[in-house]
């Protein structure tokens, strides 16, 4: 009888401790809050940001779109990519190597503070030293004593950067290692933003609770759940915001997203999901988006690989001529992406139309081009992807294109993640190509040259190196104005085809929408949301 | 009795610093580096990566992380996530609560279809419902979960539309209901199959027929002395299956997008967070030991006829 | 979840008792009549309806991955975008190319299911192969020696059995650069002998006891002559039993790798993989994702069937 007794007290057991959280569940408010939030605010989908809100520590989209509704930079630019002085009066140079910049008077930061010159100085002389191990501190290598705070090795030598000096209160100097005429187009990266006083009190806490000079104040972070902030009615930039604030939810899925889009409880989706996008245009009706940006995708030849060390760029624009461009974007992309023309997208400077039909599909003489060429060694290749990204089909795709059009068997080489996928590139370790991306930091051609091409390059992770291009690039690098920079550069871009870095793929494009309740939903040139402009109805 | 639960606990603790640096052991030599991942496809500054890597000590030799990262365990420490730079255990905390829900839903449901079942069919033995049960439960134990997953997730959330296709909101107990038939079906064609071997079995033994010749009623001899004693394994089992539910919902977790410490640890793993990985794994390990001796001891208590010395 | 399917099979009726590693399973008195078991449960098979469906399934799948040729002129890579989600099934065109539709490559998934039968066959007689030496080697070694042998591989199998099964499997395989069908069984043996080791130990202390071998031992017979010629034979049926009960699940384990995407290669033509990439297409092309799915069933379903035909010929106990 003992056993049986016991049993009882167990089942009872049971049944209370399932009582018991199934009240702790209702108590606590987890979960998205239904509807779209306080009246006036918009929502919009997004994440968790990966990391605390420091601009400089914030490189990725879902992190990004909170550090630019709580920071102003000097500049910003419109969709077209034209400078749009934001927090700067202006932004000159006489000799593209010292530029001074003249700040807008009156402008606060939202606990009162003064944006002054030191406001700037100061943040980016902290951003750039190596000891508070910021991810953007890069952004700041192109100033003078940038080597002091930031030495490859060891402690830094210097506090400041010897290149920044202020004037007065509203004046600073910024002065360059070397000439670079399209300097003040990186400015207008939001990594560039002022802190305030407080936040060297406590960076840690600041990161959780950030104090900025943008269109919005900061509300309030429910991990993993919402990040809410407020319209800040004293912002003076030309973009103020045109709601009551906005609150950036988190979904864990795109589809969960876009059906809250659908019913109403989400006001702005980024991007609509794969199994939905067949269908997205008819639910949202005017709220579809469909819109370029600047970005692209390639498949990029690791030149220290067996298969692509000695090759011959003409089997390369073979290859390039095999791939169905346009019948895979219309297909297995489901119209993401608009079929590549050049190594630059639309919507940078630069952009032009190459006079040649390497990037278009033409089976017979991609075949024979490759043959010419003296064909890829094995005649087979590989390329790397990461299975957790969405890129399985379309590599599969272009490898299927290839295959069938000049019989060089080409293979996915999948890594499980996007940690390996990077671990294979940094370590030259890719066996044939990998698949490529760029999104434009600042939208100029060079951006999408020097940064991926130039034998210095630390995003050169094919390992493509060629003396005459380095010695185009640095040219048009020391050109007297960004007009004369941005047609070197196209030049470079001309000589780019003849020595096939990479294989243009394709642009980006947003596939996005907002619900009824909500208007005026624009997209800037890389692909984000304008939230501050967003109306509701 | 006491001697031999100090003894269980003694030997559970080799147990777990073995499992725990196994898995410890096993996210050191995966390829992949958490900081240079953090940084992205764009370019990026390796003296960054190196001066971060030094800051949270993942430069140190394995043993040593090891020691470091147990020392602050044993203090309750779980240390923070390397890119959200947020308290393992806040995102345990936050993970935890939602898993638990799922689980006692499908251990719930496992416990009353799966007995119930169990019980129809094992009082007629041999009959056309009894074969019809066994056929069921086989093919539910031939569906692995992400396979009923999706094609609940179709029937119900695309082509029926009476729910949701994903979780948006884990105190919904409605969203749960479909993860939770997922996650619990394989336990329960095996609760099903338990109950219902215990209880033909027990239907031929003597005390069954000595209760029905006493001339009780009926109800009172199944109710009472069939149950009571047919249900013993059942109860064990159940026991063990807390633990497995817990740590199965990797899988369904992912499908119904339930944001748990099955998503968690996944996500955690594709990101590198090794110190997240191997901290919801120890909790896994500890509930996993626990059940296995409760479940140890239920049966004493349960069956007189075990004695632990 | 297969590794549920995995871990279970420990908990089936037959051997309850490992669990508490202090009773020890009642394949004893069976072992005392070897031949006439093995003979009972053939002739017991036979009749077995249950059986017989398994077996004809099972030759049949087995068939399909020898000679996949056999079944479709179709190639599994052979991709036309043409027939991109235009390719819905063709019921009547039996074994045609086009008979269970197009995937989102264009690809025929008639050809894909069929080729992708090795996949899972190999990964699952071959794991339990792999699993079965190495545990019935660990458990046997345990139960007969004893002591700190013993107690040294029983603490090893507890660590292993502490580790959940996906959660391992996933970090053992994301290790791996080029996952072949060798490197998925060494990783799901790696972390699956647990099971037959604690059947193989218990088994193992019943029958060293029993008189013939101690007459053995007195004779001076050698530990390996006693281990593999007395002892092994004797313990082969329950280890058998829980062996062709795992089978299916690590059927379900590899697809369910493949599905998370560390299992098999992207060479590889897997019904895991495909299942995985059909779900982006579940709204407007589901039969991508359920043709696969049910493929993966039927193959799990008909090697449990089998297994649990044989328990059940082999378990007295149950009869």
């Amino acid at each position: 009888m003992r056993g049986a007794k016991s049993a009882k007290w167990v089942a009872g057991a049971i049944v209370v401790a399932l009582a018991a959280t199934a009240c702790g569940g209702n108590g606590d408010g987890e979960g998205e809050s239904k509807g779209s939030g306080p009246a006036g605010y918009v929502s919009i989908d997004v994440g968790e940001p990966q990391k605390p809100l420091i601009p400089a520590d914030t490189n990725e989209s879902l992190g990004s779109y909170v550090i630019q509704s709580l920071f102003t930079q000097l500049l910003d630019f419109d969709a077209k990519g034209n400078i749009v002085y934001t927090n700067a009066e202006s932004v000159t140079t006489d000799d593209s190597k010292t530029w001074t910049v003249k700040l807008k008077k009156g402008w606060k930061f939202h606990n009162g503070e003064d944006v002054t010159s030191k406001s700037y100085i100061d943040a980016w002389n902290w951003y750039a030293n190596i000891k508070n191990n910021q991810q953007n501190s890069f952004w700041f290598q192109d100033i003078k004593g940038y080597d002091d705070v930031h030495p490859e090795k060891g402690d830094p030598k210097a506090e400041a950067m010897s290149g920044l000096k202020a004037v007065d209160d509203h004046t600073f100097t910024i002065e360059l290692k070397n000439t670079m005429p399209y300097f003040n187009y990186k400015l207008g990266y939001s990594t560039w933003a002022p802190l305030p006083k407080v936040f060297y009190d406590d960076p840690k806490a600041f990161g959780q609770k950030p104090v900025g000079n943008g269109p919005y104040t900061f509300e309030k972070w429910d991990h993993k759940k919402l990040i809410q902030v407020k319209a800040w009615d004293d912002y003076q930039g030309p973009n103020k915001a045109k709601n009551k604030g906005v609150q950036f939810k988190n979904y864990t899925t795109v589809e969960a997203a876009y059906k809250d889009v659908v019913s109403g409880n989400l006001d702005m989706i980024r991007q609509v999901g794969p199994t939905d996008l067949p269908k997205y245009k008819q639910d949202l009706g005017d709220g579809a988006i469909e819109q370029p940006y600047a970005a692209i995708q390639t498949l990029t030849p690791a030149f220290y690989s067996k298969t692509f060390k000695d090759i011959d760029p003409k089997v390369l624009q073979g290859l390039s001529m095999a791939i169905d461009r346009d019948t895979i974007t219309k297909t297995v992309l489901n119209n993401t992406r608009t079929p590549a023309k050049s190594f630059t997208p639309p919507g940078v400077k630069g952009n032009q139309n190459l006079d040649t039909d390497v990037f278009t599909y033409n089976p017979e003489k991609a075949k024979k081009l490759v043959q010419e060429g003296g064909g890829v060694p094995g005649n087979k290749f590989t390329v790397q992807y990461n299975t957790d990204g969405g890129h399985k089909e379309w590599v599969t795709a272009v490898c299927e294109s290839i295959r069938k059009a000049t019989g060089v068997d080409c293979v996915g080489d999948p890594k499980p993640d996007f940690a390996t996928d990077l671990e294979a590139r940094d370590n030259d370790q890719v066996k044939g190509m990998y698949r490529g991306g760029w999104v434009a930091d600042y939208p100029v051609n060079a951006n999408f040259m020097k940064e991926l091409y130039h034998t210095t390059a630390e995003a050169n992770n094919g390992r493509f190196s060629n003396k005459e291009i380095d010695g185009l690039m640095n040219k048009a690098d020391n050109a007297k104005s960004l007009d004369e920079s941005v047609k070197a550069f196209q030049e470079v871009e001309k000589k780019l085809v003849e020595h096939m870095p990479a294989i243009p793929l394709w642009y980006y494009r947003i596939n996005g929408g907002h619900g009824k309740n909500v208007d005026n939903v624009k997209v800037d040139f890389h692909g984000d949301l304008e939230v501050w402009g967003v109306t509701t109805k | 009795m006491g001697r031999y639960v100090a003894r269980r606990l003694l030997q559970m603790i080799p147990v777990f610093i073995g499992s725990t640096l196994l898995i410890f052991c096993m996210m050191y030599a995966l390829p992949g580096d958490p900081v240079r991942a953090m940084m992205g496809d764009q370019a990026y500054d390796p003296a960054v990566v190196a001066s971060i890597k030094k800051d949270l000590g993942l430069d140190q030799p394995l043993l040593q992380q090891y020691v470091n990262y147990m020392t602050g365990l044993v203090q309750g420490d779980f240390g923070t996530q390397i890119a959200s730079q947020r308290p393992i255990a806040d995102v345990i905390a936050d993970a935890f609560p939602v898993t638990i829900r799922l689980t006692l839903f499908a251990f719930t449901f496992v416990t009353l279809v799966g007995i119930g079942l169990g019980v129809i069919a094992g009082l007629r033995p041999d009959t056309l419902q009894d074969r019809g049960l066994l056929t069921l439960t086989l093919i539910l134990v031939s569906m692995p979960s992400f396979v009923l997953g999706f094609l609940l997730q179709y029937q119900f959330a695309f082509k029926w539309q009476v729910t949701t296709p994903t979780v948006t909101d884990s105190t919904d107990f409605s969203q749960l209901a479909l993860p939770a038939i997922v996650l619990a079906s394989l336990s329960l064609a095996y609760v099903a199959r338990l109950t219902r071997t215990s209880i033909a079995e027990n239907l031929r033994s003597d005390y069954m027929r000595t209760a029905v010749a006493k001339g009780l009623p009926r109800r009172r001899v199944i109710g009472v002395h069939l149950m009571r004693n047919s249900l013993i394994p059942v109860v064990t089992f159940l026991g063990i299956e807390i633990g497995s539910l817990m740590t199965g919902a990797i899988v369904t977790e992912g499908i119904f997008n339930v944001r748990g410490i099955g998503l968690e640890i996944y996500e955690a793993l594709t990101r590198r967070e090794g110190a997240t990985v191997v901290g919801i794994a120890s909790l896994m390990v500890l509930i996993y030991l626990a059940a296995s001796l409760i479940v140890d001891l239920l049966y004493a208590v349960l069956d007189p006829r075990i004695r632990y010395a | 979840m297969p590794d549920k399917t995995v871990e279970k099979v420990e908990a089936l009726p037959g051997d309850t008792a490992s669990t508490a590693g202090v009773i020890v399973t009642d394949a004893g008195p069976a072992a005392e009549k070897a031949r006439s078991l093995w003979s009972d449960a053939w002739h017991d098979l036979r009749r077995n309806p249950l059986f017989l469906v398994a077996a004809v399934l099972i030759v049949f799948l087995l068939v399909m991955s020898l000679w996949p040729g056999l079944f479709t002129s179709a190639s599994p890579r052979d991709a036309d975008l043409a027939n991109h989600y235009l390719g819905k099934p063709n019921w009547g065109h039996f074994f045609a190319p086009d008979w269970l539709g197009y995937d989102v490559q264009g690809r025929s998934i008639y050809a894909r299911v069929v080729y992708g039968a090795r996949a899972s066959i190999t990964v699952g007689v071959g794991v339990t192969l792999a699993v079965s030496v190495l545990g019935t080697v660990i458990g046997m070694i345990a139960g007969y020696f004893g002591g700190w042998t013993d107690t040294l591989l029983s603490r090893m199998t507890d660590i292993f059995l502490g580790i959940p099964f996906l959660l391992g499997a996933l970090v053992v395989l994301n290790s791996f650069e080029e996952r072949t069908v060798w490197v998925v069984i060494m990783a799901l043996a790696f972390l699956g002998w647990t099971q037959i080791a604690r059947v193989a130990r218990g088994a193992v202390i019943t029958i060293k006891q029993a008189d013939y071998v101690v007459a053995a031992k007195a004779l001076g017979a050698s530990t390996s002559r006693i281990l593999f010629r007395h002892i092994l034979p004797n313990a082969l049926a329950p280890i058998i039993v829980v062996a062709t009960i795992a089978l299916g699940g690590y059927i379900a384990a590899e697809a369910t790798l493949s599905f998370l995407g560390v299992g098999l290669g992207d060479t590889a033509v897997s019904w895991g993989g495909d299942v995985a990439r059909g779900r982006e297409q579940l709204r407007i092309a589901p039969h991508t994702l359920i043709i696969p799915s049910v493929m993966v069933s039927i193959t799990v379903l008909s090697f449990l069937m089998f297994g649990d035909a044989v328990r059940n010929a082999l378990d007295p106990k149950l009869r």
